[in-house]
């Protein structure tokens, strides 16, 4: 099976092209989160902490059902919870399981400056390898979901793996495993795909006409996607972003500037060195040298 | 000028610098060299391997932003002090246009430059202004201590910004270490804070007589 496959595809800070000899025929991976079927059990936030062996600080009630309140080094999901008025006056109570999206163009892979600290596999799954973090936060710039989180401990970047660990046995990632609804699931991203289908079908059956699958373009599509009945306006949903692309400043510093940059400076070098051997240095001769004391002199003594 | 200073041939000599102003100087750019591999490792993928030079990844990463400190600290200490020398005067432009003349070694055809010319003072004010805008997006970026207070649009801002600001200084930095090769005897003022009398009068002149003049008795 193609799932199990930990072959990298991309590697931050590195220009070289990675070995595509063996590429996942049946296609990638993707998750897919049925925020219509999740009841906010936090199961999945809970089977994350025991599989990746988090313990985040115990925090404080904040008067909502979010906790922890953010995503942290400790903490790769959490449930956002949206209380939303309709206009028929009903309240809707909108869950968004939140983490890593797993973006096909990953804006965190592009910013990072340290060699494979962030790699991304050819099923899809983009990793952060933390003995190769130096710490920087370029991830945190490139990312376009606020994601990764660095952590004050240790000074590395941390966030959902994908359980990349349990897929590369076979295995469908922890959350997955324990959701007790079948909110989420695993597999293959065409086959995940044609599953949201269904759902969205049935959703609009129960009147949710606008109801669809949130796998963004602007970043290549994700690795983890949304079914949302409101899929016209993911910002109801704790303010997913509707068109999420990695920022235009990102794309330039990363993309025109480093390449331009270094042909820059090689050019200036290159120019000083050429002018001396084209030119020459500017030298003073014995004959100036004498010629400036007599004209010193000339000053001294009164013009 | 009291001839306090001869040079091995016993050749009088003009003082440029001052002790404190050499190590200024050095200070800052000993701080710059380090800066500049440090930032182009942390750049581009292709100098990456620089990082080896200050103990990995991670401790270019701690060490940049507190070089960058210094470098801000000791050189706003060299702008103090050569502030009222490089305000631009008549002829500075004159001097610019003709840059073909300076290029190729036609001294004589240019205006008279006084302690420094219209290239110097171009590279006093770009070095403000990188430094400056250094000092600045350094911080927006400094993630162990600041970023966090921003917002992230402004930290990518800064990001690009002190890209963009590094390679200028780099750039701009290359042409100051070039011209001290070219212009033979330059590095000497720098090192041992003295310059010849003909070094004075060809590439100084109005400086040169004015200190003939402060000499006269």
């Amino acid at each position: 099976m193609p799932l199990q496959s930990l072959d990298i595809k991309r590697k931050s800070a590195t220009t070289v092209q990675e070995p595509v000899a063996r590429t996942p025929v049946i296609g990638q991976v993707a998750k897919l989160i049925d925020v219509s079927k999740c009841i906010g059990c936090k199961a999945c936030q809970t089977a994350c902490m025991e599989w990746n062996d988090l313990r985040d600080e115990v925090g404080e009630t904040t008067g909502v059902y979010d906790n922890p309140t953010d995503l942290s080094p400790q903490s790769w999901t959490v449930m956002r919870f949206t209380e939303h008025e309709k206009n028929d006056g009903n309240l809707e109570w909108l869950i968004r399981k939140d983490g890593c999206m797993h973006c096909e163009d990953p804006g965190c892979l592009k910013a990072c400056p340290s060699p494979g600290a962030i790699v991304q596999y050819t099923n899809g799954i983009v990793d952060f390898h933390q003995e190769n973090c130096i710490g920087c936060g370029y991830c945190v710039a490139g990312c376009p979901f606020d994601v990764p989180r660095i952590s004050k401990k240790d000074d590395r970047a941390y966030k959902c793996t994908l359980c990349s660990d349990r897929v590369a046995v076979g295995q469908e990632p922890a959350c997955v495993k324990t959701c007790p609804t079948g909110a989420i699931v695993f597999g293959s991203k065409e086959d995940m795909k044609d599953h949201a289908a269904e759902r969205i079908e049935d959703l609009k059956s129960r009147g949710y006409a606008n109801a669809g699958l949130y796998d963004p373009a602007g970043v290549g599509g994700t690795h983890v996607m949304y079914v949302l009945h409101h899929a016209d306006q993911p910002g109801l949903y704790h303010g997913l972003k509707a068109n999420p692309s990695i920022s235009p400043m990102v794309g330039l510093w990363k993309g025109l500037t480093k390449p331009l940059a270094l042909a820059g400076i090689a050019a200036t070098a290159l120019a000083g060195w050429f002018h001396f051997t084209r030119v020459g240095p500017n030298e003073i001769s014995k004959d100036e040298e004498t010629e400036a004391l007599h004209e010193a002199n000339r000053i001294r003594e009164g013009e | 000028m009291e001839n306090l200073h001869r040079d091995k041939d016993g050749n009088p000599l003009i003082d440029r610098y001052s002790p404190d102003e050499r190590g200024h100087h050095w200070l800052t750019a000993g701080c710059f060299i380090l800066l500049a591999l440090s930032g182009l490792a942390l750049f581009h993928p292709a100098t990456a391997w620089l990082s080896m030079l200050f103990g990995g990844g991670q401790w270019t990463r701690i060490l940049h932003p507190f070089i960058g400190l210094v470098m801000f600290g000791s050189f706003a200490t060299l702008v103090k002090r050569f502030w009222h020398h490089n305000q631009f005067e008549p002829g500075d432009k004159e001097w610019l246009a003709q840059i073909g003349d300076v290029i190729n070694n036609h001294e004589e055809k240019l205006p008279k430059s006084g302690r420094y010319n219209g290239g110097q003072k171009m590279l006093f004010f770009v070095l403000i202004a990188c430094m400056t805008g250094l000092l600045i997006s350094g911080l927006l970026i400094w993630r162990a201590y600041f970023s966090a207070y921003f917002p992230i649009d402004l930290v990518r801002l800064g990001a690009l910004l002190h890209a963009t600001f590094g390679f200028i200084i780099i750039c701009a930095i290359i042409v100051h270490i070039y011209a001290g090769i070219w212009v033979r005897g330059s590095i000497r003022a720098m090192v041992r804070g003295t310059v010849t009398y003909g070094w004075a009068r060809k590439h100084h002149p109005r400086w040169f007589e004015e200190e003939a003049r402060k000499s006269r008795k």
